[in-house]
């Protein structure tokens, strides 16, 4: 069983006009069996923060094209992409690159 | 949402599903130091920030180097749209300049903001919060610097729509004078009437002009038409040979397949080059086109580089995305799968001939986007069939023949090549639009109806030629 988690979750480059324009958010995940991941993250902020047109932001379990990842100030290609296993104290960006629509 | 009952403390977590790959950290070497990495570029180097920071800083300049259009000493206007691009463009310049001697960037910036708030859907409000944030950020550059608002574009004069006195032919200022002319430029104290904007009668007529447009693809078009021909203007009245946009390659690569879409195919050189001269006098440079946009948005946030994020334009309510989102979507898409996608099509933008757009006379010249009528020929086949104009009823018998003729949308038509047609037709009523490109259309139609005039009438008493 793996505790809660604590996280800075953070929106840039536009993303954060999907989340009432607030760019930083402290989040606690609850427990559960499984270590957190991005994966999860992700579906944990489609159903927690995203309130309306999640396609803007999600594709699949995935986020959509044009958007970044920043894991801890870090390319999340280095880190494992969706696979990467969260930390107590990890801090996650999302950025847009994307024109909007 | 099904997914729902899944979420909600312990014990309800989804199961372990694919999986692949370690989950866990393992940072990769930079390429060029063997530090940690921070970031993967381009083609999947992975970077420290210290070597990034380097290879971007490089890169500005090398593309500066290589293309050399930029005078020691000369003004350049930067069209900064507060977005990822330009704002990473103003910090190399503000990196340039402040360098030693040997590296130093030697040309006088000046900068220019323009303000859409009001076709992008932003209360009054949040306009002059963007316009005060804005206006903070260009006034700790130190640099002069220009507001103008998108209403501006109402009151343009019809000459935007001519090439200027163009250098072509006559060789450039020479190295003494640019460097004269930079010793005796002086700070001036940038333009800030525009700060103290209040709108009126011109943000309605703005409002009407895209509400009146039919798809939101044609509005796009308008929208960077209208800022085009706005900070083309502001530099021909304040004297800037130069102005640099501030494109990426991803954005380049998504104008290419965009207006190839558009049916702009013969012009995707001058339309998305490092180098647009079809307005003569004022060169258009866009310096960024080299960096991807991951790359600039790492460079911003490592780096703190301030930005201003703008809504996207405002659509109708069910209407169609327009293409320029299409394509965004698609091509981005096809990267995710394909890695190589953004610069290959970035790459076949550049083995591209800007001739085709070059435009000798001005009865062959774009009305609107100033490139060559693409169009001869073919007019009677390919065209007519997606160009025919459903004129509003109306009761021409009143109006005084040669002014009607001028003020009917299908008399535009013969002004316009192919891609501008396919627009201009999806554009509002004549009476909407921008009175700079009415009064350049009635202007250019009255002189081809006289060049017309003075071929017919002579051919009676012409002597015949003795040679
Ligand atoms: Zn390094
Ligand atoms: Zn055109």
């Amino acid at each position: 069983m793996a505790a809660p988690v604590s996280l800075q979750v953070e929106f840039g480059g536009g993303a954060e006009l999907l989340f009432d324009g607030v760019k930083k958010h402290q989040v606690t995940l609850p427990c559960q069996p499984e270590p957190w991941d991005i994966r999860n993250l992700l579906k944990w902020i489609k159903q927690n923060l995203l309130k309306e047109r999640p396609e803007l932001f999600m594709q699949g379990e995935s986020v959509r094209p044009g958007i970044l990842v920043l894991i801890n100030d870090a390319d999340w290609e280095l880190m494992g992409e969706l696979d990467y296993k969260l930390q107590d104290q990890d801090n996650v960006l999302f950025i847009s690159t994307l024109h909007g629509g | 949402m099904c997914e729902a009952a899944e979420d909600g403390g312990c014990g309800a977590g989804p199961g372990p599903a694919r999986r692949r790959g370690q989950g866990h950290s393992h940072p990769r070497p930079c390429m060029k130091c063997g530090g940690s990495a921070a970031l993967i570029i381009r083609v999947g180097d992975p970077f420290c920030r210290g070597c990034f920071h380097d290879y971007f800083v490089h890169k500005f300049r090398a593309m500066l180097g290589k293309n050399r259009v930029i005078f020691p000493g000369e003004k350049v206007l930067l069209a900064l749209s507060g977005g990822p691009a330009s704002s990473a463009m103003l910090r190399q310049v503000q990196e340039g300049l402040s360098r030693e001697t040997a590296k130093k960037l030697r040309f006088v910036p000046s900068l220019i903001y323009v303000d859409e708030g009001a076709v992008r859907g932003q209360s009054l409000a949040q306009r002059e919060q963007s316009l005060a944030h804005m206006e903070a950020l260009l006034q700790a550059t130190g640099f002069p610097f220009h507001l103008a608002h998108l209403e501006q574009a109402l009151e343009l004069p019809a000459s935007i729509l001519r090439p200027g006195p163009g250098r072509s032919g006559k060789p450039g200022p020479s190295y003494k004078e640019a460097v004269e002319g930079f010793i005796q430029q002086q700070r001036q104290e940038g333009d800030r009437n525009g700060g103290t904007f209040s709108p009126g009668p011109s943000t309605q007529e703005l409002l009407q002009l895209f509400e009146a447009v039919e798809t939101s693809t044609a509005r796009e078009e308008l929208l960077q038409m209208l800022r085009t021909h706005l900070i083309l203007q502001t530099a021909r009245t304040k004297g800037y040979a130069k102005v640099m946009t501030g494109e990426s390659c991803t954005r380049v690569a998504i104008k290419l397949l965009t207006n190839l879409a558009l049916g702009r195919g013969a012009f995707l050189a001058v339309d998305t080059g490092f180098m647009d001269d079809r307005h003569g006098d004022v060169l258009v440079v866009r310096p960024m086109r080299d960096y991807t946009s991951k790359e600039i948005a790492f460079y911003n946030h490592f780096f703190h580089v301030p930005t201003v994020i703008a809504p996207p334009l405002r659509t109708k309510r069910r209407e169609k995305p327009s293409i320029h989102r299409l394509i965004e979507r698609f091509l981005l898409g096809l990267q995710e799968d394909y890695p190589a996608t953004i610069s290959t099509v970035y790459r076949t933008g550049e083995k591209l001939s800007p001739a085709p757009a070059k435009a000798i006379s001005e009865s062959e010249r774009c009305l609107l986007c100033l490139c060559a009528l693409d169009i001869a020929g073919e007019e009677e086949l390919a065209l007519e069939p997606t160009l025919i104009m459903e004129e509003p009823e109306e009761n021409g018998c009143c109006q005084d023949p040669p002014a009607a003729r001028a003020e009917s949308k299908a008399a535009y038509i013969p002004l316009l090549c192919y891609g501008c047609r396919l627009t201009f037709k999806e554009l509002g009523p004549l009476a909407t639009l921008p009175p700079y490109v009415r009064a350049e259309a009635q202007r250019r139609i009255r002189s081809a109806e006289m060049e017309q005039q003075s071929l017919e009438v002579p051919q009676e008493d012409e002597e015949p030629s003795k040679s």
